[in-house]
């Protein structure tokens, strides 16, 4: 056992030597010029998923911004960050179609926002109508309610008892399960699409095709981070956010109201949870799994930007996007997770603060 | 047993207070008065239960027994941001700036909850600190030791406090900023705050105060003012090192 203890020592030293010399040659200013030479390198040679693969990043990064709020507000990772993503899809589905599942076969409410007059006429190219609007506005509104009712009901009891992160990141593990079992009876396992037939491609400059549903998902995603980005660094509420996050005694002793930082950190939380997951439904088909499935990702994104740092998270989410889909070219697509774990890995192993996160 | 000065109209006391950590306490009843306008000095060696005094003050420690009232309130373990509203400021001894926030985010962030006058206010803490003015929009993490000290302190005054708080300002400081720094207190004094110090240097401490406590294993042990203090040999003895 001695010998086993002190060759799992001697190896973990040896990496721990690697991984100096790894961060002390690559650095912050490495890695930067890394992810742009990627980037110009997909641009120029992978075009079409490229521009793919910014969108899909750009939907994710509403995930990981969420996903890094939390962690530098509460101070733990939030699991069950996919699966809410998910609830917020499936609800807007249902406030769509009026549809759940019962007893094996689906069985209508009798209303949905479907089916208000002309609302599901296209808007213009997009595949959707203005019922499809209102009914990711209820999602958004439904996820703020479920999340900040989940701080009162859970995260709160932890917090007053001063639990360590290990007991937050498992109860949030623990409301990952039920979520999905949640969707899973209420809604069943088969794949959902909000609207059924085809849209077709247009073509770009630079022969890159795309639908109309593609360019609103990325402007949609893109303009709610940068409203993410006004809220925290121009408004009151979002310094004294980002104030927490850096030093959250001196934020009490400075007058800050925790209990009030908290809660707009789920409200906003919430509401990019909602619109990630909408925007990501629009794209591909809808199933219970699919929450878990992106928890990989997200986390790769927020921690490849830095934990705690929005910023970063929108962009270690476009260079996850990015690689995972220009990966296709190469590899079966089956193998995206995986890219996101690579990237995970290595970003923990050469700089664990990843891009904006700081020594100090 | 306290030594009445110039009445001005008490405006921090503490009676009898008793304070710790977990099942154990560190404060057995300590007691102490400031006068407006006045500067206190705490002075005690190590562990003598200095900065843990500063802490139940301003709420951030469970007062176990005794009480504290500002300006004859009682704000015995009300929350810190209760009691920042009521005029008392803290600057603890470390990590007391915002390292991601900008020098105006962090002066911001102090005047939280202040409703109107922060412009105004925020010219005349520059007036107070210009080595900040011109790096308002500069990150605190890239500020110096003595820089950093001077934006606590100046984080603390968005709130016109009647009564300040420091815990240790010199703490870690090199002997030339230190005094840089205690000079700026004085100048705060001097303008009519209030300032209740806790030092390690007792003998600069006590040479720029009023009056000073000396502590000891979580008791009051001495007090008066703060140059018979300074003269006393028991002082001398035990806590100057002369």
């Amino acid at each position: 056992m001695a010998t086993l203890g002190a060759t799992y020592d001697r190896i973990r030293g040896q990496l721990q030597d690697y991984q100096r010399v790894a961060a002390g040659v690559i650095g912050a200013w490495g890695l930067w010029a890394l992810i742009g030479a990627l980037f110009i390198w997909a641009a120029v040679d992978e075009r079409q998923l490229f521009v793919i693969g910014l969108i899909v990043g750009s939907v994710l990064a509403l995930g990981a911004i969420g996903l890094t709020l939390i962690y530098g507000i509460l101070r733990f990772g939030n699991f069950a960050h996919g699966d809410t993503m998910m609830l917020g899809a499936y609800v807007a589905f249902f406030f769509l179609t009026g549809l759940v599942k019962e007893e094996r076969r689906d069985t209508s409410i009798g209303f949905g926002l479907g089916d208000l007059p002309g609302a599901t006429d296209r808007l213009g190219d997009l595949s959707f109508g203005y019922g499809f609007l209102l009914a990711a506005a209820g999602a958004a509104i439904v996820l703020i309610a479920f999340s900040v009712g989940l701080d009162r009901l859970v995260y709160r009891k932890l917090r007053q008892r001063k639990s360590s992160i290990v007991v937050f990141s498992t109860a949030a593990i623990g409301v990952a399960f039920a979520l999905r079992a949640v969707l899973l009876i209420i809604w069943g396992p088969e794949p959902r699409t909000y609207f059924a037939g085809i849209t077709p491609k247009n073509e770009y400059p630079f022969d890159i095709l795309l639908k109309t549903n593609e360019i609103f998902t990325f402007l949609v995603a893109v303009g709610s981070a940068a409203v993410v980005y006004v809220i925290l660094f121009r408004t009151k509420l979002g310094k004294s956010m980002r104030a927490y996050s850096d030093n959250p005694e001196l934020a009490l002793v400075s007058g800050i109201n925790t209990d009030r930082v908290i809660t707009w950190t789920w409200v906003i939380g919430g509401v990019l949870l909602a619109v990630a997951g909408v925007l990501l439904a629009l794209q591909a088909n809808l199933k219970p799994e699919l929450g878990f499935e992106l928890l990989l990702p997200l986390f790769a994104a927020a921690i490849l930007g830095g934990l705690g740092k929005p910023q970063g998270a929108f962009v270690g989410a476009l260079v996850v996007g990015v690689c995972q889909e220009v990966s296709v070219a190469y590899f079966s697509a089956g193998y995206k997770p995986a890219v996101a774990f690579v990237i995970l890995i290595l970003i923990l192993l050469i700089r664990p603060r990843g891009l904006f996160g700081s020594s100090t | 047993m306290s030594v009445d000065t110039a009445s001005k109209g008490l405006v921090l006391e503490a009676q009898a207070v008793v304070t710790g950590y977990g099942e154990v306490d560190i404060l057995h009843g300590v007691s102490l008065r400031v006068e407006r306008e006045e500067m206190v000095a705490v002075i005690g060696p190590n562990g003598a239960g200095k900065s843990t005094l500063l802490k139940a003050i301003f709420g951030l420690l469970p007062v176990r027994s005794g009480e504290v009232f500002l300006k004859g309130e009682d704000v015995t373990n009300k929350r810190p941001d209760q009691v920042v509203v009521r005029g008392l400021s803290y600057v603890p001894q470390v990590d007391n700036v915002f390292p991601s926030l900008t020098i105006l985010e962090n002066l911001q962030m102090g005047a939280f909850v202040r409703r109107d006058g922060v412009r105004e206010k925020l010219d005349q803490v520059f007036a107070l600190f210009p080595d900040l003015v011109g790096r308002r929009s500069e990150l605190a993490r890239r500020l110096s030791g003595g820089q950093r000290q001077m934006l606590a302190l100046a984080r603390a005054l968005m709130l016109d406090p009647d009564v300040l708080l420091l815990d240790e300002p010199s703490a870690s400081l090199s002997p030339k900023m230190a005094g840089m720094i205690f000079e700026r207190i004085a100048t705060i004094n001097g303008s009519g705050t209030a300032v209740l110090l806790v030092e390690q240097n007792a003998r600069q401490a006590l040479s720029l105060c009023n009056r000073g406590y000396v502590l000891a294993t979580g008791m009051n042990r001495l007090d008066g003012q703060a140059r018979g203090l300074l003269e006393n040999p028991d002082v001398g003895r035990l806590y100057l090192g002369a």
